[in-house]
């Protein structure tokens, strides 16, 4: 009996590979390798948590001045963005899982806007720190790092880099390198995850799919909630922290 | 007697894992695992030797006190590219990515790793990284030692520190890669009955691996691109004239480097259990807790990483715990040898070349380790940091340690692999003459190293000479030995003995299929009613198709 149920599972199931048993331990294995996966990518994303930590508490004055120059307005709304996407990536999931298919193709071309949404409110923010000079070093040549820094008394531009005491620009260029390289790898996986969830739209629209044959759906989503995660941290370690010196 | 020895049985002409397909693309888009793991073995061979070649320059180099043969720009150079091609392109990959990729579902009953087609990227990104890295020895290389210290990389050096560090950064994926493969394999493929303490030894020390292959090498992948980045566009957290600080360079660098020590040995020390149980037939002694230190020593190995530092005015109370800590660690690494010295206690040892490289290795490996509690001691450190005693001790963990480790799996698993005996006279034979060799080349140099001599100095005071002439004379026997399997398991490949499914007569999963095994491993699944080295008792065994002696004694 039990026998013939596991023959009827091994042929069953057109995505079932080879080297597993049944469905069951190919979605498990699945599973358990993004969430090994994420382990290193934790490890990967600490080793600039460490920097950031060690220059935020070495340089506090100068972290805070630069911190306070970025726009909290667009950081809080791509926060905003982002947890929504990752609700509507976990209505994905749910929605594969009992074989629903078209919220789960809505709510799969739903996370998928709102990642790209993300980005392009991303991009407006970097573009901003090019026209204030403050892309650090070399990395876009001809345009060295160069804030124009606001003198006491004068009126506040909102363009002019305000210096808290103790603060240095060499310091803030250093922050602003951390800056665009934790979230400059941040928007790399965003981008590929994007790219994940285009491809699972595709295959959802060919109905690849079922409530027995789910893993990829569940398995990206693990790791857009990853990404999610990862920018839940940096929002307050860049944009908040150290907001009190300047505004009470 | 003659007669018995030579007792064959005869192979059937069955299809199986080499002869399934036949043409370039069935090997270069394989997704068998036992495939990717003959693709990992021809190329660490290759960068084994180019490895080996850069060795040969720095011990000519130093056969006499002025720098005749090669100037002090090119020695740098040499002995910077000789730790990384035998570090990241041969060392670190070469248990796991052969013998693990190989063994692993063999031995719990599955059909493949959990992701083959992983498997199979991981070896392009191998290659990938090992033609990058080439490509920046041929350009020019790179004189910045293997530990990329900075500001040196990142401001002074002018040699091709991004191109090695690219293909560093893009190698160390592939590890991560087979690491992630070989945990969730572990977890989730293994055969019906196969509980965890059912799983030879050697499953648990690559699982232990693993764990370190996940958690260090992102950190150092991390680390390289920081400083690739700090070098080209001048932005940075390590250079001081930049603000940063090259002390945490070091505490990243280490953070995965002293780890990665123990992901080229935990391998071996693996390999070594599977061969002192099985050539003494007998069970191992204590088996949770030699798979336990297992773990242990990966735990451990996370939590050392200081004592690299100990003259870079790091703390001195860091000093201090880092100092015991490293102290610790040796208490799982001593768990083991004395495990696998009371499992040889009264045991029938038959002295097959496997068996002698674990024994060699047991040996080398305790030298090896306990020069490590010199270093660890951070008044001795003091004296002896960067002198000749460092490249000593770490050449007994990774040549005499690791090495031997994978030599004595080779020879013991070829049969499996190839199909084919390798000629055992001649594997005595350089067991022995590797052996040899091995003391020769770095015994002289813990006590050049002790006496003051510096390491990775072209030219060196003439007292110290006769050591050196020592060393370079050893390594000509080394190089020699490691010659000799490199000519004959060729040569088996065609003209060898044909193995049988079982040769050396042991219980493991891994004997109980076809040699070479079919592309899925086993006709069918296996039900494992047993446990690890569940030898009968010895009265019981049936000798068969085999002569053995010692069960002859008997």
């Amino acid at each position: 009996m039990s026998s013939h149920a596991t023959a009827q599972e091994v042929h069953g199931h057109p995505s079932l590979q080879h080297h597993f048993e049944n469905m069951e331990q190919q979605r498990e294995a699945g599973t358990l390798g993004m969430w090994v996966f994420l382990v290193t990518e934790i490890m990967f994303f600490g080793g600039m948590f460490l920097a950031y930590t060690l220059y935020r508490s070495t340089y506090p004055a100068s972290f805070a001045s630069a911190s306070n120059h970025l726009d909290i307005t667009l950081g809080a709304f791509n926060t905003g963005v982002l947890i929504l996407s990752s609700f509507t990536m976990a209505m994905a999931v749910y929605s594969t899982q009992v074989g629903q298919r078209r919220p789960q193709i809505l709510c799969l071309v739903l996370t998928l806007l709102l990642g790209l949404t993300f980005l392009g409110v991303k991009a407006v923010e970097y573009y901003d720190k090019y026209e204030d000079h403050l892309i650090p070093g070399r990395l876009i040549p001809g345009n060295p790092f160069k804030p124009e820094v606001q003198e006491e008394g004068q009126p506040k531009d909102p363009h002019k880099l305000h210096l808290l005491p103790g603060a240095t620009v060499p310091q803030v260029e250093m922050f602003y390198w951390i800056y665009f390289a934790m979230t400059g790898m941040h928007a790399l996986h965003m981008v590929i995850g994007a790219g994940l969830i285009t491809f699972l739209i595709i295959f959802s629209l060919k109905g690849r799919f079922d409530p027995e044959y789910h893993s990829p759906v569940e398995v990206i989503g693990l790791y857009w909630h990853f990404v999610d995660i990862v920018w839940i941290f940096l929002f307050p370690l860049l944009y908040l922290l150290g907001r009190h010196f300047e505004h009470g | 007697m003659k007669a018995i020895e030579s007792f064959e049985v005869p192979v059937p002409p069955k299809v199986n894992y080499i002869n399934a397909q036949y043409g370039l693309k069935s090997w270069l888009l394989t997704k068998d695992h036992k495939r990717i793991a003959l693709l990992y073995l021809g190329s660490i061979t290759f960068f084994f030797f180019i490895g080996g070649l850069y060795a040969m320059m720095i011990r000519l180099e130093l056969l006499t006190p002025q720098g005749d043969l090669l100037q002090s720009t090119t020695y740098n150079k040499v002995f910077t590219q000789h730790g990384i091609i035998m570090i990241f392109f041969f060392l670190i990959p070469s248990i796991p990515a052969t013998l693990g990729n190989f063994l692993i579902p063999m031995m719990i009953g599955a059909k493949d790793l959990a992701f083959p087609r992983i498997n199979l990227l991981s070896w392009y990104i191998y290659l990938a990284g090992g033609v990058i890295t080439i490509y920046a020895l041929l350009a020019g290389g790179v004189d910045t030692g293997w530990t990329f210290y900075t500001p040196f990389s990142t401001t002074f050096s002018n040699s091709y520190v991004v191109a090695t560090g690219l293909g560093i950064f893009i190698n160390g994926f592939s590890s991560i890669l087979t690491g992630l493969n070989f945990i969730v394999t572990i977890h989730t493929m293994r055969a019906p009955g196969m509980t965890w303490f059912r799983m030879p030894l050697f499953c648990w020390s690559l699982y232990a691996t693993s764990l370190i292959f996940i958690l260090g090498t992102p950190v150092i992948a991390i680390t390289i691109l920081l400083l690739a980045f700090e070098r080209v566009a001048r932005v940075g957290i390590f250079d001081p004239a930049l603000g940063g600080d090259p002390i945490l360079f070091q505490h990243l660098f280490w953070f995965y480097s002293h780890p990665a020590v123990y992901i080229m040995v935990l391998p071996s020390m693996g390999v070594v259990s599977e061969l002192i149980a099985n050539f003494s037939r007998k069970n191992i002694f204590g088996y949770g807790f030699v798979a336990f230190s297992s773990l242990a020593i990966a735990v451990f190995g996370f939590l050392v990483w200081g004592h690299h530092l100990f003259v870079s005015s790091q703390s001195v109370y860091a000093g201090m715990i880092f100092s015991f800590l490293s102290f610790a660690v040796a208490i799982p690494s001593a768990i083991k040898v004395f495990n696998w010295t009371a499992t040889l206690y009264k045991s029938s040892i038959s002295y097959d070349t496997p068996m002698l490289y674990a024994l060699g290795f047991i040996g080398l490996f305790t030298v090896g380790g306990m020069t490590g509690l010199f270093l660890a001691s951070l008044a001795v450190d003091v004296h002896l940091s960067d002198t000749y005693f460092v490249v000593a001790h770490f050449h007994y963990i990774m040549v005499g340690g690791a090495l031997m480790g994978y030599l004595g799996g080779l020879h013991y698993w070829w049969p499996k692999i190839s199909g084919r005996m390798y000629p055992e006279g001649w594997g005595r034979f350089s067991a022995l003459v590797i052996f040899v060799g091995f003391n020769l080349t770095f015994l002289p140099q813990f006590v050049a190293g002790y006496l003051g001599m510096p390491r990775r100095y072209h030219a060196y005071p003439p007292e110290f000479q006769v050591f050196n002439v020592l060393s370079t004379a050893g390594a000509s026997i080394l190089g020699f030995g490691m010659l000799i399997p490199a000519i004959y398991f060729v040569w088996s490949m065609r003209y060898g003995k044909h193995a049988e499914a079982n040769p050396w007569n042991l219980p493991g999963l891994e004997w109980r299929t076809a040699s070479p095994p079919p592309t899925e491993n086993f006709e069918v699944t296996p039900i494992v009613t047993w446990e690890a080295y569940e030898f009968a008792p010895p009265e019981e065994t049936e000798v068969v198709g085999k002569f053995r002696p010692e069960l002859e004694r008997i």
